[in-house]
This record gives structure tokens, C-alpha cells and sequence, in this order.
């Protein structure tokens, strides 16, 4: 997967946790618990989902990698370059 | 084959379930009664829909809103906010001899109340509202201090402190005469700061919509499925035992049933510690009118009374005690949908009841008591509003009996044990409790109890494969 696509996986998962929010928007340096202020429960859905979707394991002692869109595609771009797109 | 069997198709097991579920959990959720909703549910009598439980639905933050236990809840269970479809409330009123204290949504209309009502309490107000906001909801230390001796540092008069326990106390609070401070934080917020809604459909929606995602995430729902026991072997439990002697293998299991009502189920205890069992349990009045309350002057949400300037929170000795009391009606809501106007007027009042002696009287009396108690709670609710008693129609009245029967509670209670396991852990490591004995109170709230349940399970199991996976390759 490109950085684009994880991108994309990443803007779909957030859509499937919080319906109402409106992500066209997302600015991808700034941390989703500012902008969307997800919390530590939140995070454990973005990392479940990956897991049950790409099979992507994050351990617990990585999740703070996922702080922010931008920090969340670099973490991801080794673990995810050889899954193929849904 | 389920990898976790839910005892309990509550608000709380519901939710949980749902999230296990979500994840591709096996889940199966017993239920004893042959309905959802356990302390939250629903009846039809008479051609008429009451709800049991929800008199308002606490935790509201409007659409948009990101913080907070409803936002968090929404996300949790992947819900829009539209889903719920809740009405804010249209105003409630904390009335005592001589003083009112009104309050709406958000904390603004409390706040200034108080520094009307009592200005010389104005800054100790804020030194309260600062502690409740630096207050951890999880801090399980923190969470048992004593909150009467807390608010007598904070306050000089007592009067005050009794209006602010008083709704506090009702909503949620399982302790006699006294509350853990946590409780009251958590109180605090949901009431005062949050604050009421309702969905125009009562609390059926909100059943609705869990029960239809449970099943189509693949979840299984046994309903008239008590449980009789839960068989333990060298230390973990192995599996369930139905009333009608069925048996249910389960490698993980989550309790809504209550502290001492799980424990009473596992055979490996023999002597149930009842220490921290509670004691609290109310009688209700439904009163359907054939008018409007708002046009007989009744304009309020919730009103909580209490007829002296001491308000007592504790089991009475009689069948029921009308001092204190919550008036409230499904009718004032602000609905604004086209066509959401409640067929009738509804006012429920609930009063503190004693368990044992509704449970000791004869099929006779207790019908002869029923009547006797709700003629002394309307007496006693219509000296703090219009009295209202020549508009009914048709009444119905629950009492604690009623409260054990549908929902095997102890002593019918609805607040649960005195003492809160916040994390939901039990003595055995597969068992886990969740629902009103975690501590987590009002419909928001033991759905977020389920959620937090189901998420420590989740990550447990998600450490545990990692762990797997890392040793393995």
C-alpha cells in the first residue's frame, strides 16, 4: 500500500468510529486529540480495526505513533507496503 | 461455542456486547426476563407505552459536541448522534421549603441561581466546580471520600448542600445518607453540567437500535435464559448452568446481574459477603392526565422536592417515605419533530421505598398498600406543584418488588451495591462485572460501563495474541 492508500484506510476507520464528523478537513500534522478529540478508548479502535481489517499489529507501546494523520501513515508505511488495498 | 457469554441484556450488557461482537467475538447474552432492558425497559398495559427507569436520559451534550460521556458513547458503539434522537429538557427545579433552585443544560442557569439564592456561597461554588473538574473519574482511592464532609469544608450553609445532594442522591447514589465523592463528580457532571434529554419514543429507541446492531454484528440474544449458577474449577470459571439446566461453555464472562447476585451465582463461594450490599429502593407513581401538565402549571422536566431543609437519603422504616421525591414528565421535553406530541400527559413520581416490607404483605394488602402510597406520594408531590389529582386517567405503580421480580436485584434496589468496582474485575480472572455495581450510573453511563468492559477485554486479548505472535515467529 502507498502512503495515499494508508491514508485512505485511516480516513475510512475514522469515519466508521465517529459518523457525525465531517474529515474532509483533517489536517494531517496536527494530533486526532486535538482535532477530534479522540481519546485512549478511540485509539484502541483505530488499532483494532487495522488488525481485524490488514491483519497490522500495533503494539501497546506504539500507539502513542499514532498520534496524528501524518505520524500514523510514516509508522505505518514498512508494516502496511506489502498488504494489498481492500 | 462462544468466545464470552453476557449475562444480563441491560443497557450495559448490550453494550458490551455489542463491542465484543464488533470484533468478532462469539458473544451470547442471557436474559432471565422475556425482555431486554433490565433496569431500563418498557412495558405496554392497557393500550398505553411506559417506560421503566428512564425518567431523563443524563450526559446530554448537544450535536457536535466531542467531549463528554455521550460523545465518547457514540463513537464506542459507531452511533450518529441523530440515532438517540434526544429532545433536551425544557428546565428542572430543585425545591425545598422556602428556596428554589432551578437548572437547565450546562451549568449557567445552576450557577446563577445559587448566586441569587445564596450569595454568600458564590466563590465557594467555584472552589466546588474546580475540584469536580480536576476530579479522575477512575481514581478507585479518591472515589470513596466522604462527599458530606467534603461540601461542609466548601460551604457555610448547610441548606445549600442539602439542594445540591438532594438530585444527586436520586440520580444515582447507592450509599445511605452519604456518597462516595466520585459518585457525586460523576453526578455532578451528568446532571448539572450535561444535563437532561429524552428520545420522543422513550427509552425503546435506544433499545432498539442496540439490540438491531448486537444482532446484525452477529451476536445471539437468549431471552428467558436465567442462570442458575456459574461452574468455577481451580479457580476460573468454566461455563453457565440455565434454570432449566442447560449448559453454556464460556471462556470469558460479563455479569450485569449485580456484586453479590454474581457472587451468590458462582459455586465456588460458599458464604456471599452481603457487607456492601445496598438497601435502597423506590416505589413509582405513573399518572396518566387528560391534559397537557404544562397547561395545569406543571412546566418542569424533573422536579426533586424535599420537605425540609434536612434532606434524608436512607431506607425507610415504613413502606415509603414522601418527604423527598422526583416528579417528572415524558411531556416536557423540547421534541421538535414534526408530529412528536405525546398522545397523553404522563407525571411519574417516585418516592424511597423499604423492600422487606412490600415483600412480607399478602396479595390483598399489598394491592390495598399500592393504592394507600400512592395517594400519600401525590399528597405529598402536589404541595410543589399544581395539584393535578382530578386530571387522572389511569394510574399504574411499581414498588421494590416489582424492581426484584424484573430485574433479580436484591431488595429491588437500582443503584446497586454501596461499594463500586470500577474496573469490573472479580476474584476469578475470566469473570467480570458490569453495569450499576462498576460504579457507572444513568443510561449513558452503563452503557460507557459495558464499553469499558468489553474494551479491557479486548486489549487483554489483543496483548496476549501480540505476545503470541512475537514468541511464534
Amino acid at each position: 500500500m502507498t502512503s495515499e492508500e494508508i491514508r485512505e484506510v485511516i480516513i475510512d476507520i475514522l469515519g466508521d468510529i465517529a459518523p457525525d464528523e465531517e474529515l474532509g478537513d483533517l489536517k494531517d500534522d496536527v494530533a486526532f486529540r486535538d482535532q477530534l478529540e479522540l481519546d485512549s478508548m478511540d485509539f484502541l479502535d483505530i488499532v483494532m480495526e487495522l488488525r481485524k481489517r490488514y491483519r497490522v499489529q500495533v503494539p501497546e507501546e506504539d500507539y502513542g505513533e499514532l498520534a496524528s494523520m501524518q505520524s500514523t501513515v510514516a509508522y505505518l508505511e514498512p508494516k502496511m507496503q506489502d498488504v494489498q488495498k481492500a | 461455542m462462544y468466545d464470552t457469554v453476557i449475562i444480563g441484556a441491560g443497557m450495559s450488557g448490550l453494550a458490551a456486547g455489542i463491542r465484543l461482537a464488533h470484533y468478532d467475538r462469539r458473544v451470547c447474552i442471557l436474559e432471565r426476563h422475556y425482555t431486554i432492558g433490565g433496569l431500563n425497559s418498557f412495558y405496554r398495559l392497557a393500550g398505553r407505552d411506559f417506560d421503566v427507569g428512564l425518567h431523563a436520559v443524563t450526559n446530554f451534550t448537544p450535536k457536535g459536541a466531542r467531549k463528554g460521556p455521550l460523545a465518547r458513547l457514540l463513537r464506542q458503539l459507531r452511533f450518529r448522534w441523530d440515532d438517540f434522537a434526544l429532545a433536551p429538557q425544557i428546565g428542572s427545579e430543585i425545591v425545598f421549603p422556602q428556596v428554589r433552585l432551578q437548572f437547565g443544560n450546562g451549568i449557567d442557569l445552576l450557577e446563577s441561581e445559587i448566586a441569587r439564592a445564596f450569595p454568600a456561597e458564590k466563590d465557594a461554588f467555584a472552589t466546588l466546580m474546580a475540584k469536580i473538574v480536576d476530579y479522575d473519574d477512575l481514581n478507585q482511592e479518591l472515589f470513596e471520600v466522604s462527599t458530606r464532609e467534603l461540601l461542609s469544608e466548601i460551604f457555610h450553609d448547610p441548606l445549600l448542600i442539602e439542594m445540591l445532594l438532594c438530585p444527586l442522591m436520586w440520580y444515582g447514589n447507592a450509599r445511605e445518607r452519604d456518597m462516595d465523592f466520585g459518585q457525586f463528580c460523576i453526578m455532578f457532571r451528568s446532571i448539572f453540567c450535561e444535563g437532561f434529554c429524552r428520545p420522543f419514543a422513550g427509552v425503546r429507541l435506544i433499545l432498539k437500535n442496540l439490540i438491531r446492531r448486537f444482532r446484525s454484528l452477529g451476536g445471539e440474544l437468549k431471552l428467558r435464559s436465567g442462570v442458575d449458577h456459574i461452574h468455577v474449577e481451580n479457580g476460573k470459571a468454566i461455563g453457565l448452568v440455565l434454570d432449566d439446566g442447560q449448559q453454556i461453555e464460556a471462556p470469558q464472562i460479563i455479569s450485569s446481574a449485580g456484586l453479590v447476585e454474581t457472587m451468590r451465582l458462582c459455586d465456588d463461594v460458599s458464604q456471599v459477603d452481603t457487607k456492601h450490599a445496598g438497601r435502597l429502593s423506590f416505589m413509582e407513581a405513573m399518572s396518566v392526565v387528560d391534559v397537557e401538565p404544562k397547561e395545569i402549571g406543571f412546566d418542569k422536566t424533573v422536579i426533586f422536592f424535599n420537605d425540609s431543609e434536612t434532606f434524608s437519603w436512607e431506607r425507610p422504616d415504613t413502606l415509603i417515605d414522601a418527604r423527598t421525591g422526583v416528579i417528572c414528565s415524558p411531556n416536557n421535553y423540547a421534541y421538535t419533530g414534526a408530529n412528536e406530541i405525546l398522545p397523553e400527559g404522563l407525571i411519574r413520581i417516585t418516592a424511597q421505598a423499604n423492600f422487606d416490607r412490600w415483600q412480607c404483605l399478602d396479595e390483598d394488602s399489598y394491592k390495598l398498600e399500592k393504592m394507600k402510597s400512592y395517594n400519600e406520594l401525590l399528597a405529598s408531590a402536589v404541595r410543589f406543584i399544581p395539584d393535578f389529582r382530578h386530571r387522572v386517567i389511569a394510574t399504574d405503580i411499581f414498588t421494590p418488588t416489582t424492581i426484584r421480580r424484573f430485574t433479580g436485584h436484591d431488595q429491588g434496589t437500582v443503584y446497586g451495591a454501596t461499594h463500586k468496582t470500577l474496573d469490573g474485575s472479580t476474584h476469578l480472572p475470566n469473570l467480570h462485572l458490569c453495569g450499576t455495581d462498576q460504579g457507572f450510573i444513568g443510561i449513558i453511563g452503563a452503557m460507557m460501563g459495558g464499553v469499558s468492559i468489553a474494551n479491557r477485554c479486548l486489549s487483554e486479548s489483543n496483548t496476549h495474541d501480540a505476545t503470541v505472535l512475537e514468541s511464534g515467529s
